[in-house]
């Protein structure tokens, strides 16, 4: 399975997303936001946490619009398969791949520790090695992780099961404890927790380490 | 010419910014302030001189960057 890591000025969790896909068996190619094509054969774009272009104007907004994404957009449109953490969340809103949008945390306060997320369904690439309900412990990093969506949407989000992930203690003000959502073919997903930070023994856990091993997994056979 | 965007919340939308505003303005005494909402303005330099075609050229910048629809709203003056 081949992947590619889109690296903007100001990606900061570019290569933890890279390690964790190698760990899992993928071949990583990381991808300046300048080029405008991927890598030939590549499955899985994988947009990293950080503060792309420092935040302006709003998170991941101008990222969203700089060069690499519109062939992120068009690889997703074609069915591809395309993951985005933190940062990349953001990104995904705002390229409106995934509906909604990441608003200021509701404490105002930028939040930077470990949080139990519940995983609301298996019916996923990316979920599929974890047991629904399973509890995992996976860091959180955040300023503006508050998911927000008009109360239509979360109910559709609900009733498609593309809930992928809710915090059990939500640390963000995100509408119905939303911690990360599924695109409507179950093969974008886009969440605020860092499952990369928790993908070896050197990081004080794995609990990530299923979702990176699922997905490539389940890649590699198809 | 000259424009100037203005980018709020949606009504309906919490600004959980514009709520801190708030309780700081009570703490320092002004009270009666029943509600404050945060937003920013943009400003921008045209070469267009065509009022018709700016705003639309402006609405669109609104529309693809300057304002995120889901949760923002805009207006646009001209001068």
């Amino acid at each position: 399975m081949r992947a590619a890591v889109i690296v903007f000025p100001g990606s900061n969790c570019d290569r933890d997303l890279r390690v964790a896909f190698e760990r899992a068996g993928a071949q990583v190619s990381m991808v300046w936001h300048k080029d405008t094509e991927l890598p030939a054969g590549v499955d899985m774009v994988a947009i990293p946490g950080g503060f792309s272009f420092g935040d302006y104007l709003r998170c991941g907004a101008i990222a969203a619009n700089s060069p690499i994404c519109r062939s992120v957009v068009a690889h997703a449109e074609r069915g591809g398969h395309v993951l985005g953490i933190c940062n990349g969340f953001q990104v995904l809103t705002e390229t409106g791949l995934l509906p909604g949008a990441l608003m200021r945390n509701a404490g105002l306060k930028f939040i930077c520790h470990n949080s139990e997320l519940r995983v609301e369904t298996t019916d996923s690439p990316y979920t599929a090695g974890y047991a629904k309900g399973q509890v995992i412990d996976i860091p959180v990093a955040h300023h503006d992780g508050n998911y927000t969506a008009a109360p239509e949407v979360v109910e559709r989000l609900q009733g498609e099961d593309r809930v992928a992930f809710t915090y059990c203690d939500n640390p963000n003000g995100s509408v119905a404890d939303i911690a990360g959502i599924l695109s409507e073919n179950r093969r974008v997903l886009g969440m605020m927790p860092h499952p990369e930070r928790a993908a070896d023994a050197g990081h004080g856990g794995t609990d990530g380490a299923a979702l990176f091993d699922s997905v490539v997994g389940q890649m590699a056979l198809a | 010419m000259k424009a100037r965007v203005h980018v709020m919340l949606k009504s309906g939308v919490l600004d959980p910014q514009g709520e801190a505003v708030r309780h700081a303005l009570g703490s320092l005494g002004f009270d009666g302030v029943e509600g404050v909402r945060q937003g920013k303005v943009i400003e921008l330099d045209l070469a267009e001189s065509d009022a018709t075609r700016a705003e639309a050229q402006v609405r669109e910048m609104c529309e693809k960057l300057l304002a995120n629809t889901v949760i923002e709203s805009y207006t646009i003056e001209l001068t």
